[in-house]
């Protein structure tokens, strides 16, 4: 399978970037890891006219610490996020969802950036982000904004990002205390996308769940908040007990699309599971 | 457009359409037909090669994105006649029914041992799990992995990728 013709730009500064992509009469598009676009572009799914290859923009890679946040690079690869002292020590959900990302040779290309800007509803990252209440920074030549991932993805392969934009960063905020987090993503086989996924992240004191976050992957257009879940966990005491009255709700108010992988009833039933099987692992509280 | 990169040591510089795949590259183009193409949609890995170190699939990427990279494919393991010591053994260990997967799990193998020059049973099977074998011939594949491992810590070497 071979792409229809197209022309190439790997630009060396963002500037250059937002030129070529500024230029809308020769239907640019971004190339990051290409491990979502190519394969589209091979099966004439997309066929634009010139790919924009970021590899060579300067400072789009790599985490940094700094202000509170955590800064990670649009173009920082799975394998990246996999390894990052940072992200273990911060946000250890980012580091371990990555590694559940396709295999070994798709995370050695795959990108951050690229997940989610493209905003595959099945995809890990747009629920993981959303859960970790993450900012995506965007330029374009007309400046710069920032905007909370919660709001970035609008609808299947849709979001906030502009034809002239780029996101350049995600930022996260770096908790006080340890969060309690994990993301379970439950597949039949090894490289495949989700059916169903859950993202976790609970902050406990002493005794309660003193705030708690739980976005679910696949069971809808976009990132999906199970605030029922969330509601059901502040201020309780973290029981096994408390997990699975909490879980049960999960699917009780989706209407997720039915797929070859799932039926609508069955990714319902998977919500309940994943939340409970994701907060278990998340609290260290064993499986029934 | 003009690439120039680096493959099994060898410099090449090439005109190629922004739309050749690397893996067309490297097969039709450099002759380099050890990296085969089993599925050509990144799932089966059988076009796997090492990119800057790194194993990827070279149907999912284009010639041009190699720009200016480093590329081994497995004509570039062996030296002269010596083969590498994970072809080695995947030969010892009967690693191989057909044979159509093995470039791209040696190349992947070779990855593998790279960053985790003594893996588990279980880092092997993550390690390759992007890697299909339609002989389902995984239970020898997986100990010659082990045996190339235990292979290069008694020689001390490291793999020449």
């Amino acid at each position: 399978m071979t792409p229809a013709p197209f022309d190439y730009a790997a630009p060396t500064s963002l500037k250059e970037a937002l030129r070529l992509l500024d230029n809308r009469s020769a239907d640019p598009k971004i190339l990051a890891g290409g491990h979502s676009l190519l394969p589209l572009m091979k099966l004439r799914l997309a066929a634009p006219g010139v790919l924009v290859d970021l590899r060579r923009v300067p400072d789009l890679r790599g985490i940094q610490a700094g202000d509170g946040r955590l800064v990670i690079g649009a173009m920082t690869r799975y394998v990246d996020l996999e390894g990052s002292p940072l992200l273990h020590e911060h946000a250890p959900i980012l580091a371990q969802a990555a590694g559940l990302v396709g295999d070994a040779q798709v995370r050695n290309r795959g990108t951050i950036g690229g997940a989610i800007a493209h905003a595959d509803p099945a995809g890990d990252m747009p629920a993981v982000i959303c859960c970790l209440d993450a900012s995506l920074h965007l330029a374009s030549p007309r400046g710069e904004r920032t905007v909370p991932a919660t709001e970035f993805f609008r609808d299947i392969f849709e979001t906030a990002l502009s034809e002239d934009e780029i996101l350049t960063h995600i930022s996260l905020p770096i908790p006080s205390t340890p969060p309690a987090q994990h993301y379970v993503k439950f597949r039949r086989r090894m490289c495949d996308w989700a059916i169903v996924g859950a993202s976790v992240s609970v902050t406990c004191d002493d005794e309660r769940i003193t705030a708690c976050r739980v976005f679910l992957t696949n069971v809808g257009p976009i990132p999906t908040r199970a605030t029922a879940v969330e509601s059901a966990l502040e201020g309780r005491n973290p029981t096994a007990e408390t997990i699975s009255q909490a879980a049960r709700g999960a699917g009780a108010d989706l209407s997720p699309s039915s797929e070859l992988n799932g039926s609508a009833d069955y990714k319902r039933h998977l919500a309940g599971v994943t939340c409970s099987r994701a907060l278990q692992d998340a609290l260290g509280i064993g499986r029934a | 457009m003009r690439i120039a990169l680096t493959v099994n040591g060898e410099r090449q510089e090439i005109d190629v359409e922004p739309r050749l795949l690397l893996v067309h590259l490297l097969r039709d183009h450099l002759g380099r037909t050890g990296t085969h193409i089993g599925c050509d949609t990144s799932n089966c890995g059988a076009c796997t090669i090492l990119l800057d170190g790194d194993a990827v699939k070279s149907c999912t990427l284009l010639a041009v994105q190699a720009d200016g990279c480093a590329i081994t494919t497995i004509e570039g393991l062996a030296s002269g006649s010596q083969m590498h010591p994970v072809q080695e053994a995947f030969w010892d260990n009967h690693g191989l029914q057909c044979g159509f997967c093995t470039p791209g799990m040696i190349m992947a193998a070779v990855a593998l041992l790279d960053r985790t020059p003594r893996p588990s049973e279980e880092e092997i099977k993550r390690g390759l799990e992007g890697n299909l074998c339609r002989c389902t011939g995984y239970v020898n594949i997986i100990r010659s992995v082990q045996a190339a491992a235990e292979a290069l810590d008694r020689s001390g070497s490291v793999p020449a990728a």
